[in-house]
């Protein structure tokens, strides 16, 4: 602020303090340490001893690793892509509707978010149970060939995961794409209609560059919270049956706390912020350049 | 999906666009929007009903049949889940409270003052905001151990105020700079001090965005699942989500009982969401930059 006394020098640094102390020593503090521990062989008991960087030329070859970054990427289709494909039409669908009860729908739709991520998974183990939800409707229409412990198979186990992803992110993006759309003025629509444009042209043409910051949010939320689960694949399966269901931060926690592999756990977590940096500067720079 | 487009285009016609009047033959678009309205809703309710009706079953037909709400009592007191919430109610406390004041504090000086090294700083606070807890959990353990912090509610809690610190940060700034100038100064010419000011002037008016921030922090603290489990390793300080997980990996049986323990435990954000929709839906979606 211009023209403040020169008593008030230490004024702003004295409001900044207690914040920065906490964030000091409680994040950024261990954010150091995290990428120190990395380059040691360390068990958590005993002292570490230098190891380079082993930890990080493991997350390239070790197959449990690889395999972990891999079931992450599987989760970024389930639940960034497919909420943003189904959140699109759903948004194009309902945004122009004049239809009743669309902040009930909101809220709705909405709740998933609000809701703890273990009490979900609990919700959606008993659906995929063996005597769950979704085996008894696939028995009640008579396919009973298709029902199986959805979580237990190596075949559906990720998938069975993911979904439950696609059900928390969709209304979140549905929501987000919605407000976008409802920014665009309706005339820009009435014109191209008249110069012929078919739904799918006006789409292309007129509601993805509107939104574009929308969807670029919708991205980088669901993609980083796809990088980021843990509490789901801790409390469905556990990463198993085998690993088949293993992802980054369940292998930061298995291997620090488990196998006491603290630095190659810490080097996987090195490499999981790496990527949520990324995912952020990578989405947000796509929107800025093409808007 | 493609049908629901396709009953869409056909409904509207080749040469009409979805922005059409009111007046002439949108049924078809406004039937099959509600169709879709209320599919997703449903689908969206669905585990949440699941859940809810589980826990009111009877665990054995021994039971008897019909509503059992004695389910949420022996959740509450066998399956130990009144401790649970205490502890998490306990948490929660202590995390809103310090960072919001914390977080006050702080976006006062980025917002309103102007000192040496604020745009760094405020930078550093930004960086926080994308550190996912993974990293950091693992030498948070070790060091804080070390300090004889485990299994302490601050060792549960400071790394979630400095978590949240980074976000409330960032959204109070955000506050700050659209608030009127005029009225600062006039307080200060007033003979007000910077805390006056801030304290007695600007939070009073900062209402709305204080409440969104106290509500994401208690939800996120609330249902926070890593930093519990790992910063409380005797298991005699477990918060909500932690009891409801490790209840689930205990009891194979115990169904219902599991069911109305999920359901306690997603209350207390559920009735807020409910109650202050609009400040989570705002928060949410504005404060999209954490995570």
């Amino acid at each position: 602020m211009r023209g403040r006394a020169p008593r008030g020098r230490a004024t702003p640094y004295l409001f900044l303090a207690p914040a920065l102390a906490v964030y000091g020593a409680f994040l950024l503090y261990p954010l150091l340490r995290a990428v120190q521990f990395s380059f040691y062989d360390f068990d958590g008991l005993t002292v570490g001893t230098p190891v380079g960087l082993a930890n990080y030329a493991a997350v390239l070859t070790d197959a449990g690793l690889r395999a972990a970054f891999g079931h992450a990427l599987v989760l970024v289709v389930f639940f960034s892509l497919l909420p943003l494909l189904v959140g699109l039409v759903l948004a194009a669908l309902l945004v122009r509707a004049r239809v009743r009860g669309l902040p009930l729908f909101r809220t709705v739709v909405f709740l998933p978010q609000v809701i703890a991520m273990v009490v979900v998974a609990v919700a959606w183990r008993r659906i995929y149970a063996p005597d769950g939800t979704l085996n008894d409707l696939l028995r009640a229409v008579g396919l009973d060939a298709l029902t199986r412990t959805w979580l237990g198979d190596y075949a559906t186990a990720l998938p069975a995961v993911g979904l439950i992803g696609t059900w928390v992110s969709t209304g979140l993006v549905t929501v987000l794409l919605m407000a976008g759309m409802a920014r665009v003025p309706k005339e820009l629509y009435e014109a191209a209609s008249l110069d012929g444009a078919s739904p799918a042209r006006q789409l292309r043409a007129l509601t993805l560059p509107a939104i574009r910051p929308e969807i670029a949010v919708a991205l980088t939320l669901t993609i980083i919270s796809a990088l980021k689960t843990f509490d789901l694949v801790y409390v469905t399966t556990g990463g198993g049956p085998g690993t088949s269901t293993t992802v980054p931060s369940y292998e930061v926690y298995r291997r620090a706390f488990e196998l006491g592999e603290v630095g190659a756990a810490a080097a996987v977590g090195v490499v999981l912020t790496v990527l949520v940096f990324a995912v952020n500067l990578v989405v947000n720079r796509v929107a800025d350049r093409q808007r | 999906m493609s049908a629901a487009t396709a009953a869409r285009r056909r409904g509207e016609g080749p040469e009409t666009g979805p922005a059409r009047g009111p007046s002439r033959g949108s049924a078809a678009h406004r039937a099959v929007s509600y169709v879709v309205l209320v599919g997703f809703a449903l689908l969206a309710l669905g585990p949440v009903v699941t859940v809810v009706a589980e826990a009111l079953s009877p665990e054995r037909a021994a039971d008897g049949a019909g509503l059992r709400p004695q389910n949420f009592a022996d959740a509450w007191v066998q399956g130990r889940f009144g401790d649970y919430m205490a502890t998490s109610a306990l948490v929660a406390v202590v995390v809103v409270v310090a960072a919001t004041l914390l977080s006050i504090m702080s976006g006062y000086a980025f917002g309103t003052m102007e000192f040496r090294g604020r745009e760094v700083l405020f930078y550093l606070f930004l960086l926080g905001i994308m550190v996912p807890t993974e990293v950091v959990v693992v030498p948070l353990f070790f060091d804080l151990r070390t300090l004889g912090l485990t299994d302490t509610v601050w060792g549960i809690a400071l790394p979630q105020v400095a978590q949240s610190v980074a976000f409330g940060t960032y959204w109070m700034r955000a506050y700050f700079r659209t608030t009127n100038r005029s009225l600062i100064e006039a307080a200060r010419l007033d003979g007000a001090g910077p805390h006056r000011v801030l304290w007695s002037v600007l939070v009073p008016i900062g209402r709305p965005a204080i409440t969104t921030l106290v509500l994401l922090v208690f939800m996120w603290t609330w249902n926070e699942f890593l930093i519990p489990l790992v910063m409380a390793p005797a298991g005699q300080l477990r918060t909500a989500p932690l009891g409801l997980a490790l209840f689930q990996g205990q009891y194979t049986q115990g169904t219902s009982l599991l069911a109305a323990g999920a359901v306690l435990v997603a209350l207390p954000v559920v009735v807020v969401y409910l109650v202050l929709q609009r400040h989570f839906i705002r928060g949410m979606l504005e404060g999209a930059v954490r995570e």
